[in-house]
């Protein structure tokens, strides 16, 4: 369906990814945020709440990250779409949730513009270091859907398929931006809002008496009712069944945990979004996303300017990992060169998935600037020897 | 003489296709459900309204009973989603029922927070003095030299008050009653019902198998006679003097009824005042999704 | 003249009862013991030992954790000799 136009801000800007994130956020429909300052970050909700008032919806900048992630949660079950915004430690935070998201397959998505780390780090620096974090962060098994942005029109567009995904899927979205993208600025070009495709809610149409909250069929998505209309349904965070009854044996978890768990893997064709150039006959292939993507193609550039014959993939869904395709490109190139802004995370992805049949270098970072373009041209030059 | 066949009051705010429930012989859990469920009854919400907020514990498990729509959420953070649920949809009439150290403990940043906000929330909270569901450790509201299954040798530190601290934070509405109590316990859920803020009832109730038991203060039916025995009732005490100790009397009644603009009031106000008709009202597209 | 008629009638769900004994020790007129026969799950459910003094105030009911018992009112109408019971007004 297309997008609500009072949420749509038609029109050429100059805006930083963090604005342009806010911008994708209300044309995506989001009329709920709850939030907790933390820099590189809090200008998205800065801007939301500047903005929201005038489109119908509502902020809160709740006491700390704990409760803007679950807030948020309960906005969707009260009807709206909702999302949240946040940095390294503020994400660290709000792990639980994000599991709980997931376990009561609530739709939404949380922001994490990456700032160097562990730990305070350096609030105002680019880091990429959690990527593995968005993956793994909370406790069990459980899958979520992670998009990289590249660039403020990224930020617009990729924060409605961030929400698009959320609402199909009924996953919690990671939108992992970087201090570089949320703060550099750039053109960005916001659509007419009946050019924008927005994916509503998977409300159910079943009557009171038929409707199960957890039971799905075809695609293994439930269909969701919201709080005041009479299904008078229970949601927990306790293993349940299809009536989302506590129900707590070996045999029910592992049914819903492999169902959570399909219901992304099954569909990764059409999740896992990349952008792929020259690899066809490409003796080394660059993998990287988000900022250091604008880096590395530079790198390959100069590269392709001494001869070399060097593909790019960048990974614009990070999470379901394409493991898929990289195998099958593991056979015909010679290495992959993997640069991030952290000491090697989705390189470990990239080298697993490759089953030795290509070599791996990565080009790590500590964070805190960007790559030089010098630093991956000389891994890529490594690589193809 | 001839019977209609009728079905116990509470029963169809039960979810019977989950009884019997899991909480002890003795536990008061139960009893504060009957209140809860008069007050529904009395107060005429329309139930397809109400939606209730729980946390983890064993008074979070009412939340998995209650045929409602129900949110069992994650430990201390019944309040903030609660929050999120009336700011999407303010047309619901959203409850909290949770233990005290679900509310007090891990969630007592948001129960201070909320009350300061005066978001319209009605919060029930089952005090029995111990973190039962675990076995039994030290609540914040654990009264002083009791055993506990963290404090072996008995407890030492002061135990929140929960009445005086929420009365501080701003609540408009602040009620204690035993499970003893069960009238009284309804007409303050009632009350809090017809109230827009932050309502807050704290209820004490026995947890037998552990903070009884260990402290050898008799069964549920005893700690019963002890609420009976020891409770005063005093309306508008000040909540300062309401704190509690594992034998001594214990203040009961209604201390707090105040009026204050509830959070969505502020925020409409100021919103109208600052932008006068550029300011949407959220509640004009409630659901935004679809 | 004959015996006092009762005002109120228990009913109790045999099976949810967990003898704490609150219906029993609250009944404002002992109309409740606990019996010796047992549920399923060992427990001694109550039984009525005074049914004439049961007025139908359904403290019983308010009481119980177990959601195992309650009362109801019975009322007479004078002109009819028709019995009719009073129920709670319970929305659902």
């Amino acid at each position: 369906m297309q997008a609500d136009p009072r949420g749509v801000l038609t029109g050429t800007h100059f805006i930083d990814g963090d604005h342009a994130c806010c911008e994708g956020a209300l044309a995506a429909g989001a009329r709920f945020a709850a939030g907790y300052p933390i820099t590189p970050s809090t200008e998205v909700v800065e801007r939301f709440a500047s903005r929201v008032p005038t489109v119908g919806g509502s902020f809160i900048q709740m006491e700390d990250e704990l409760a803007a992630s679950i807030t948020l949660q309960g906005a969707v079950w009260g009807g709206a779409k909702a999302f949240t915004v946040t940095s390294g430690p503020g994400f660290s935070l709000m792990m639980e949730h994000i599991g709980y998201a997931a376990m009561t397959e609530t739709p939404c998505v949380f922001v994490d513009v990456q700032r160097g780390g562990p730990s305070t780090g350096l609030p105002t620096l680019p880091a990429q270091a959690d990527m593995m974090q968005a993956r793994w962060g909370s406790h069990g098994d459980y899958e979520i859907i992670a998009l990289c942005p590249n660039s403020p029109q990224e930020c617009f567009d990729l924060t409605i398929m961030a929400f698009n995904f959320a609402e199909e899927f009924r996953v919690p979205v990671m939108f992992m931006m970087d201090e570089v993208v949320g703060h550099m600025t750039e053109k960005v070009v916001i659509p007419p809002a009946d050019q924008i495709e927005v994916v509503p809610r998977r409300h159910t149409k079943k009557s009171v008496d038929a409707y199960e909250p957890y039971a799905t069929n075809g695609d293994g998505v439930p269909e969701i009712a919201h709080a005041g209309e009479g299904y008078k349904f229970h949601v927990t965070g306790l293993t349940h069944d299809e009536r989302g009854y506590p129900n707590m044996t070996p045999q029910t978890q592992d049914k819903l945990i492999r169902r959570l768990q399909n219901k992304i893997r099954d569909a990764s064709d059409r999740i896992t979004l990349l952008e792929e150039e020259a690899l066809d006959g490409a003796d080394v292939i660059v993998v990287s996303y988000g900022i250091t993507s604008r880096v590395a193609q530079r790198a390959i550039e100069l590269a392709r300017r001494r001869g070399l014959r060097v593909g790019k993939l960048r990974l614009i869904t990070c999470w379901p990992f394409p493991e898929e395709r990289i195998r099958e490109l593991a056979s015909s190139t010679k290495a992959f060169v993997v640069p991030e802004l952290n000491l090697g995370q989705m390189v470990r992805e990239v080298e697993r998935s490759a089953g030795g049949k290509a070599k791996t270098f990565a080009v790590p970072h500590a964070g805190g600037s960007v790559h030089r373009p010098e630093d991956i041209l000389h891994a890529i030059m490594e690589a193809s020897r | 003489m001839s019977l209609v066949s009728v079905t116990n009051p509470v029963e169809p705010f039960l979810r019977t296709d989950r009884m019997p429930h899991i909480w002890c012989p003795g536990c008061g859990i139960g009893t504060t459900v009957n209140c809860f469920s008069r007050a529904l009854i009395e107060s005429k919400i329309d139930l397809q309204s109400l939606a209730l907020v729980s946390g983890i514990g064993c008074t979070g498990r009412v939340a998995g009973y209650v045929k409602l729509d129900s949110f069992h959420t994650t430990h201390g953070r019944a309040i903030p989603f609660a929050t999120g649920l009336k700011l999407a949809n303010p047309k619901l009439n959203v409850v909290v029922y949770s233990g005290d150290g679900d509310l007090s403990a891990i969630g007592g940043n948001h129960l201070i927070h909320a009350a300061r906000r005066n978001i319209d929330l009605k919060v029930i909270c089952v005090n029995n003095l111990i973190y039962a569901m675990t076995g039994g450790q030290t609540a914040p509201t654990t009264p002083g030299h009791a055993i506990t299954s963290t404090s072996p040798y008995g407890t030492f530190e002061p135990a929140f008050n929960l009445p005086h601290l929420v009365e501080a934070a701003g609540a408009v509405y602040v009620a204690r009653w035993t499970t003893f109590h069960v009238k009284q316990l309804a007409r303050s859920i009632s009350e809090a019902f017809q109230k827009k803020g932050f309502s807050f009832i704290e209820v004490i109730s026995p947890c037998p198998t552990l903070y009884q038991r260990r402290n050898r203060l008799g069964d549920g039916l005893d700690t019963m006679k002890y609420y009976k025995e020891k409770s005063r009732v005093k309306h508008g005490a000040p909540t300062s003097e309401v704190g509690l100790t594992m034998t001594g009397e214990i203040i009961v009644g209604k201390f707090v009824d105040r009026d204050r603009p509830d959070y969505q009031s502020l925020l409409r106000g100021q919103m109208v005042e600052s932008l006068g008709d550029h300011y949407v009202d959220p509640s004009e597209n409630v659901c935004s999704c679809s | 003249m004959g015996d006092p008629v009762a005002k109120g009638r228990v009913s109790i769900v045999v099976e949810r009862c967990k003898a704490c004994g609150f219906c029993v020790e609250f009944c404002p007129t002992k109309v409740l013991a606990l019996s010796s026969a047992f549920n399923s799950k060992g427990y001694h459910p109550p039984h009525v030992v005074a049914p004439e003094k049961c007025s139908g105030c359904d403290l019983c009911g308010m009481y119980c954790p177990d959601f195992a018992i309650y009362g109801q009112r019975i009322i007479e109408p004078k002109a009819q000799n028709k019995p009719e019971t009073a129920e709670a007004n319970h929305a659902s």
